[in-house]
């Protein structure tokens, strides 16, 4: 470093043996970065390692208090079935009136487009209708073949395409069931 | 004529400051920093682009995975004391006795997966053969549903720590599946839940951006 001072000072003869002055700095420079690397790497692992969690909230079903099946507007809701393989069908309002299931694919290009369009003309049908207020239903039916991972793409889906109110339901029609099981 | 020199300034500067504070922050992070117990049954968690993070406290995770073909699930509860109480309630339910000396082993364990009669034999374990044995997850089927009787002691003894501190905070529920267990198996646990009037979990998901 610049302040070392290694000179032989003076060197006349019959002076005091002087000790030599040692320079007390040291080059922190090394030391320093390697310290704030550690700090990245903690600060990093304590934040990342704790895990994510959806929550997940499901209607009641205890069988007391048992309510008349509420009647919903059949052109508010999108019915998925979740089968085995990956395989996802859609279809709105009820089964094959005015649509029948449709084979469609996860992710960006797949089932988030359709819900995103689809949810844009719930809108417009609902406000035509005075009720702005209510959205689009997105009914979750996953069949028996489906696997978790399924089942938390679309639910993922929904958090995406902010969908106002969906559900997970375990009752299969029998065109489902054979439309699962079909293929 | 003479140069005007400039004046050499020393480019080194008195890092000792900065290597303090770098110190001690460093000290802090790998004080608090908790270090990674191996988990019984290791699961691979679907992805999702949620960013919420599970509570550190008043919580129970249900892990449900597959080893060896075998569906298994098995039991997280966070917080010493409330394992302590819960042990307790579940050994009076099922007729075993617990030791005080088991009790703390199981206080500092974490996850575990075995019918509580054989519990016994995973607590002498040591920490690192836990893992290594073969656990076959908690029964929890409808003659001998173990799940549902450690979920619901847990919520108990839980409840009762809270109300002694005054605080009306439930236990919470996270399930932890691993992306490739079948839905009907979830929906069992699920339904379990479901039965105590739990209508709302959590879903351990890893993390993953939006474009997918």
């Amino acid at each position: 470093m610049a302040e070392l001072n290694t000179g032989d000072s003076g060197g006349g003869k019959g002076g005091k043996v002087r000790s030599k002055k040692q320079n007390s700095k040291v080059d922190l420079t090394a030391m320093v970065d390697l310290a704030f690397l550690l700090i990245t790497f903690f600060m990093l692992t304590t934040s990342l390692s704790k895990p994510q969690a959806m929550s997940l909230g499901l209607p009641d079903k205890d069988p007391k208090d048992k309510t008349e099946d509420m009647k919903v507007d059949e052109n508010r809701t999108m019915t998925v079935l979740l089968g085995g393989g990956d395989k996802m069908y859609f279809y709105m309002g009820l089964i094959n009136n005015p649509m029948a299931p449709k084979l469609i694919a996860y992710g960006k290009d797949g089932i988030r487009k359709e819900l995103i369009k689809r949810k844009k003309d719930v809108a417009a049908y609902t406000a035509a209708k005075g009720k702005p207020e209510q959205g689009m239903i997105v009914i979750i039916k996953p069949g028996k073949k489906s696997n978790y991972k399924n089942v938390v793409d679309i639910l993922d889906e929904m958090a995406i395409s902010s969908i106002p109110t969906y559900t997970i339901v375990n009752d299969f029609l029998p065109e489902e069931q054979k439309l699962l099981e079909g293929k | 004529m003479a140069k005007i020199k400039m004046k050499k300034k020393s480019t080194s500067t008195d890092m000792t400051a900065m290597c303090d504070v770098a110190f001690l922050l460093l000290t802090f992070f790998i004080l608090t920093a908790t270090a990674k117990v191996p988990e019984a049954l290791p699961v691979d968690t679907p992805a999702s682009t949620v960013q919420t993070k599970l509570p550190e406290s008043d919580l129970a995770t249900l892990t449900v995975g597959k080893k060896d073909g075998k569906d298994r699930v098995f039991f997280d509860l966070k917080g010493r004391d409330v394992r302590k109480r819960t042990l307790e309630l579940m050994g009076d339910k099922f007729g075993v006795t617990f030791s005080e000396e088991d009790k703390e082993k199981f206080a500092l364990m974490t996850d575990f997966g075995v019918p509580i009669q054989n519990l016994k034999q995973i607590l002498d374990m040591k920490a690192s053969d836990r893992v290594k044995a073969d656990q076959p997850g908690i029964p929890m089927d409808s003659l001998n549903n173990q799940v549902k009787e450690w979920v619901y002691n847990a919520r108990i003894a839980n409840n009762e720590f809270n109300n002694a501190k005054g605080s009306k905070q439930e236990l919470q529920i996270a399930i932890k599946g691993d992306a490739k267990e079948e839905y009907p198996v979830i929906k069992k646990v699920m339904d379990i839940l479901q039965d105590q009037h739990i209508n709302s979990f959590s879903l351990v998901t890893g993390l993953r951006g939006k474009d997918f």
